[in-house]
């Protein structure tokens, strides 16, 4: 009785973490993929397209997990997309991926999945590091045993996909038997939900009463029916939920007796003998030192190249389209606004391919769990994991790829606040700000001989960063407490080469994800920058005010212009709030502007103060301001205000490419807003308390 | 005796855990009563430890496997078939 003589049209992969489920996908979709939207869900699921001769499947990869019953939000998507019907992702099959190396393990989830009730067909990835173990499985005989079609498939090598392919296209049956069937519920509750379900087991009756319990509204009537059911029948969930997974492992024992032969089984020699290294008292953290160097320095220096290829391509496509276009505010929009907004999204591209090829090759080769493992105490005494590190050190070069990073910690309260304090880390477009502020404001004085005071200024900016994220993530555990409920347990899997195609899988769609998604709202807040920094209250006739601007040098107009702009009012009209942390409305309008990214700071500056010429802006820059006096004579970038500048821009969300990010890994403005609300809050405290300290 | 008394090398069987909450999410990860299970080693820090359990290994906080009671008897000779 094939359930799908036609063949399949959607299916779901399911599987442990590192099961091997990622590759399986890829290698069945290659680059056919998109990142699905569920509501309540944080993670990406992706979905793809396999194509079979003329035939197309769609495939939607599960977030991993170790059952079927959901320890978080984001894998209660799983039960979710596999016992509602109605839902759009509902699948009709399923293929549980199994790592052959793991396999009682792994044959927990797939028992369970087995007993929904749907077609399901397992998939044995790891099969190559089977030999090496000297463990053999026999797939018909454990085919047999479960009821499903077992495949061995090594998407590496491109093993066994054949074979799958043809099962997708002939489709396959349900369950030819029930691994566990006998739940203890009082039988009145089973009798009742066997006649809402008839055709259903005893298990997806089970899971059905379960998400009937966890449902607080639901449309679906049965759901409500068992609802009403449980106001009157006593279930203890946690003892039938432990017995029941007690007696499947006594059936995998029975069923792996068969078709397993370990016997000649070996101990992973080599991946023990790279533990005894990697994760040594004193090798082991050096390393780790020594790989997170790297990765940052790549993200950092690597990067630049690309990011000034894109910079000078931004600005190759600026001068054409402004030499063809008649002046005018249009070919102002198109150049100074979408063509410079569309050159600032594709300049993080080369950061965050480079940052999550990185990631990728870490994660493949297992070394990521180890990084966890390691870090995980000093982490603890802020309420975080190991997992956090990652993040915050690919902070220190750009907050956006780190912040896309986070999805790698499964804890959605971790997660939520590492992605808070990840933008306190010195991101390299703080650098030039801090290069700009220290060079005015802090003498190049040499301390005990050899420390440069400004060297050690810089310095201690990049520390200022590290302890603002610590003591905010510290705080933060008492405004977003722990679940208490969450385990912090983690596989550390065997070290094995990294897969290529994943890596540029994962590099590729990274940046896709960052472009499509994230890239609209710095579109459109550049397009606002720009009209608020281009057009003021005279352009709209609101404002009858006659300046001769003829006599004005080009660099004076723009000044002038600058001045006159939305944004310069905006400057002006808050220079009463800003007057008590030092700065005045030229600094004003700097902060507005260099919203759009910390670095405009300098370039604002420049414009403000009509530099003139294009070569060395720095160093006009830097005379322009050091100079700066005010109506009284006194200099206007004094110790107190440079410090506070910098400190304003250590703590400040003075990024919106971040928080478009931060909206897009939370699924909400929520987020962005609280974080841009709170940083502001602690940039302006903390500009005021030094400020008043040093004036 | 508990998971987190052993001693880098040291093997002993699972025999029941103390944290209700926590329980049924360590045996879906494998700590099944029964499973034999070892403490390989300790992280640079102190914590987490690392333990061996069937063919794989797992990171676990001192504080959790402080939940996992453990019993050293070697004449446990239950066959812990490993896959």
């Amino acid at each position: 009785m094939k359930t799908h003589a036609a063949g399949l049209k959607k299916i779901a992969l399911v599987g442990n973490p590192n099961s091997g489920k990622t590759s399986l996908f890829n290698a069945l979709t290659h680059l056919r993929q998109k990142v699905g939207n569920y509501p309540g869900v944080t993670v990406d699921i992706k979905k793809g397209t396999a194509q079979i001769g003329t035939q197309r499947i769609e495939v939607i990869d599960l977030p991993g997990t170790y059952s079927i019953y959901p320890k978080s939000d984001d894998e209660r998507i799983v039960s979710e997309v596999l016992l509602d019907p109605s839902h759009p992702s509902h699948p009709d099959a399923v293929i549980v991926v199994i790592d052959a190396t793991n396999l009682k393990r792994n044959l927990l989830f797939c028992s369970q999945i087995i007993d929904i009730g749907l077609p399901v067909l397992a998939v044995l990835t790891m099969g190559d590091m089977l030999e090496k173990r000297g463990i053999r499985i026999d797939p018909a005989k454990l085919s047999d045993q479960l009821g499903i079609p077992v495949l061995l498939v090594n998407a590496r090598r491109q093993k066994g996909i054949d074979k799958l392919k043809h099962y997708l296209k002939e489709g396959f049956d349900k369950p030819k038997k029930e691994i566990y069937s006998d739940i203890p519920l009082p039988p009145a509750l089973l009798e009742a939900g066997r006649k809402l379900y008839p055709d259903a087991g005893n298990y997806f009756i089970w899971l059905e009463i379960l998400r009937a319990q966890q449902s607080r509204k639901s449309r679906d009537s049965r759901i409500k029916a068992l609802k009403q059911l449980l106001r009157e029948e006593e279930v203890n969930i946690p003892g039938i939920q432990g017995k029941e997974t007690l007696e499947r492992y006594k059936k995998i024992e029975e069923i792996i007796m068969d078709s397993v032969d370990d016997s000649l089984r070996k101990s992973v020699q080599i991946s023990d003998r790279l533990d005894d290294v990697f994760t040594h008292r004193v090798w082991g953290p050096l390393i780790l030192l020594a790989i997170l160097f790297l990765v940052f320095q790549a993200v950092f220096f690597l990067a630049e190249f690309p990011m000034r290829w894109v910079e000078d391509g931004t600005a190759w496509v600026s001068t054409v389209f402004s030499s063809y276009l008649p002046a005018g505010w249009f070919k102002n929009l198109l150049v100074e606004g979408v063509i410079a907004g569309l050159g600032g999204i594709v300049v993080f591209i080369p950061q965050i391919a480079i940052l999550f090829g990185f990631l990728s090759i870490l994660e493949d080769t297992g070394y990521m769990a180890r990084i966890s493992y390691i870090t995980d105490r000093i982490m603890r005494g802020v309420g975080l994991s190991g997992k956090s590190v990652i993040p915050m050190i690919s902070g220190m070069a750009c907050a956006i790829p780190a912040i896309m990073a986070t999805r790698s910690i499964e804890n959605w309260r971790n997660r939520l606040v590492t992605i808070l304090i990840t933008p306190f880390m010195t991101c390299s477009a703080r650098l030039p700000v801090y290069a700009l502020l220290i060079s005015i404001g802090v003498p190049s004085k040499t301390l005990l001989g050899f420390i440069n005071l400004q060297g050690l200024v810089l310095l201690s900016m990049y520390l200022l960063g590290i302890g603002m994220s610590m003591a905010i993530a510290y705080v933060l555990r008492f405004l977003i407490p722990a679940d208490g409920k969450s385990l912090f347990v983690m596989e550390m899997p065997l070290y094995r080469a990294p897969r290529w195609r994943n890596v540029f899988i994962t590099m590729y769609e990274r940046s896709k994800v960052f472009v499509t998604e994230a890239g609209k709202v710095i579109l459109v807040i550049s397009i606002v920058l720009w009209f608020l920094a281009s057009f003021g209250p005279a352009d709209l006739g609101m404002s009858r005010e006659e300046t001769n601007t003829e006599q004005m040098t080009q660099a004076q107009y723009k000044s002038y212009r600058l001045e006159h702009s939305f944004a310069g009012y905006l400057g002006k009209a808050i220079e009463p709030a800003i007057r008590p942390i030092g700065f005045d409305w030229r600094m004003g309008i700097a902060v507005i502007t260099s919203f759009a990214a910390r670095e405009v700071f300098a370039g604002t500056m420049a414009t403000i103060y009509s530099v003139e010429g294009e070569g060395d802006e720095f160093h006009s820059v830097r005379e322009a301001m050091l100079h700066d006096v005010d109506d009284r004579g006194r200099k206007v970038y004094s110790l107190a205000t440079v410090l506070s500048l910098l400190v304003f821009y250590a703590f400040a969300m003075q990024c919106m490419s971040t928080l478009a990010v931060v909206r897009r890994e939370t699924k909400s403005w929520k987020w962005p807003a609280i974080q841009f609300a709170y940083m502001t809050v602690i940039a302006y405290s903390a500009s005021f308390i030094v400020y008043q300290l040093f004036r | 005796m508990r998971l987190s008394d052993l001693k880098p090398g040291e093997e002993a069987i699972i025999s029941g855990f103390t944290d209700e909450l926590k329980y049924l999410q360590l045996m879906e990860m494998g700590c099944i009563p029964g499973e034999r299970v070892r403490l390989l080693s300790r992280a640079p820090f102190g914590d987490p430890i690392s333990i061996q359990i069937s063919s794989y290994k797992l990171s676990i906080r001192k504080s959790e496997a402080h939940n996992i009671l453990v019993e050293m008897h070697s004449e446990d000779t239950r066959s812990l078939r490993q896959a």
